[in-house]
C-alpha cells in the first residue's frame, strides 16, 4: 500500500499499524510526536489499534519548544 | 481611529500603497496593541517589525537580562546591553526606531497567576518563549481571554508556527494536547540553533499580527507552518480543531493552572 507520510508517498507492506509505523520511519520516541491520521489526531492508545489503508494520510508533528 | 499625520503619511507610504492595507489599514496598525511575550530570538525581529510597521502599543515581557550567548541571535540587544533587562533594552530599540510607539515593559515572567490581567487590553499575542511550559500557558490563556496570537518554536535548523483564532481554529493544544517529558526534547540551549532561522519565523509572526491587525490576507489559522532552512523548503500541514482538546473543546479548560517546567529548562529559559 502507499501512504503519504509527512507529505512524500511512501510503499509498505499491508497490515501495519501506527505503533510500527513510528518504528519503521524511525520517529525516535512517540512521546516526541504528535501523530494526525487522515486529519485527525490520535490518542496515544490508538496506536496500536489503527491500521492505515492504501492512500491514507499521516503526518508525525514534531514538538519544538525554543524561541529564546 | 484617527487621521494619520502628515509625516505618518510619508513614514508609512509603502504600507499604504498596498492595495490590502492603504490608509485605513495603516490606521489599524497605528491603533493597535500587541504583547510580544520573550525578547529573544523570535521576539526581537518580531518587536523590531511591529515597531517599524507603527503598531500604537507594543508590551513586551521577559524576566532576563542580556548574555553574551544572546547576541548570536537576539539582534535587539548588542554589546553595550549586556546585563541590562532585556525589555529595557527593547523598549530603547523600539523607541529608536519609532518614538512614536508606547512601549509597555513587563520585567518578570508570566504564570496562570498574572498573564490574564498583564495580555488583557492587548488585540494580538505573539509567543516568542522558549519553554513548553510557557507556550502551553500562553495558549491557554489566550483561548481563555479570547485573543488571536502567534506561536512559534524553532530547533537546530528547523521552526514551525501556528497562528490561533480562539474557538475558531485549531489551537496549539489540539495539536500537541500537553508538554512532553522533561527532557524528550531539547531546546535551543542544549540543541543549538542557527540566528538567522529565528528571524525567519520571528518575522512571519510579525507578519501574521500585521495581517490580523489589518484583515490581509490568510493568516496562518489551521495551517501548521513548517520550515527547514537546510534544504530550504517550508511545509504548511493542514490541521483542524480537535473537538476534544484539553483546552478549547467541549470540555476544554475553565481556569488557568501553570505547567510544570522541567528542572534543566529553568536556568535557561
Amino acid at each position: 500500500m502507499r501512504l503519504l507520510i509527512n507529505g512524500e508517498e511512501k510503499k509498505f507492506s499491508d497490515g501495519i499499524n501506527i505503533a510500527r509505523l513510528l518504528k519503521t520511519e524511525d520517529v525516535e520516541s512517540p512521546d516526541m510526536v504528535s501523530v494526525q491520521f487522515n486529519g485527525d489526531f490520535l490518542k496515544k492508545d490508538e496506536y496500536e489499534s489503527v491500521y492505515p489503508k492504501d492512500e491514507d494520510v499521516v503526518n508525525f508533528l514534531y514538538f519544538m519548544g525554543g524561541g529564546e | 481611529m484617527r487621521e494619520l499625520e502628515a509625516d505618518e503619511i510619508e513614514r508609512y507610504s509603502r504600507h499604504i500603497l498596498l492595495q490590502d492595507i492603504g490608509v485605513e489599514g495603516q490606521q489599524r496598525i497605528c491603533a493597535s496593541k500587541v504583547f510580544v511575550i520573550g525578547a529573544g530570538g523570535l521576539g526581537s525581529p518580531a518587536l523590531y517589525y511591529l515597531a517599524a510597521a507603527g503598531v500604537g502599543e507594543i508590551g513586551v515581557a521577559d524576566g532576563d537580562s542580556v548574555d553574551l550567548s544572546n547576541l548570536q541571535r537576539q539582534i535587539l540587544h548588542s554589546e553595550d546591553d549586556l546585563g541590562r533587562a532585556k525589555v529595557l533594552s527593547a523598549k530603547a530599540k523600539i523607541n529608536a526606531i519609532n518614538s512614536k510607539v508606547k512601549v509597555n515593559p513587563y520585567h518578570g515572567v508570566l504564570d496562570a497567576s498574572n498573564i490574564l490581567s498583564v495580555i488583557k487590553d492587548y488585540d494580538f499575542i505573539v509567543d516568542g518563549t522558549d519553554s513548553f511550559a510557557a507556550k502551553f500557558l500562553i495558549n491557554d490563556a489566550c483561548i481563555l481571554a479570547k485573543k488571536p496570537f502567534s506561536h512559534a518554536g524553532i530547533l537546530r535548523f528547523t521552526g514551525q508556527t501556528i497562528t490561533v483564532d480562539p474557538f475558531r481554529s485549531a489551537c496549539y493544544a489540539c495539536i500537541f494536547n500537553a508538554p512532553p517529558p522533561a527532557g524528550a526534547v531539547p531546546n535551543c540551549s542544549e540543541a543549538g540553533i542557527l540566528g538567522s532561522v529565528a528571524g525567519i519565523l520571528g518575522a512571519i509572526q510579525a507578519t501574521e499580527a500585521l495581517k490580523v491587525i489589518t484583515g490581509a490576507g490568510s493568516p496562518l489559522y489551521n495551517t501548521l507552518f513548517g520550515f527547514d532552512a537546510l534544504a530550504m523548503t517550508f511545509r504548511k500541514v493542514a490541521v483542524k480543531r480537535n473537538p476534544n482538546c484539553r483546552t478549547c473543546g467541549a470540555n476544554g479548560i475553565r481556569e488557568l493552572a501553570d505547567y510544570e517546567q522541567p528542572a534543566c529548562e529553568l536556568k535557561n529559559a
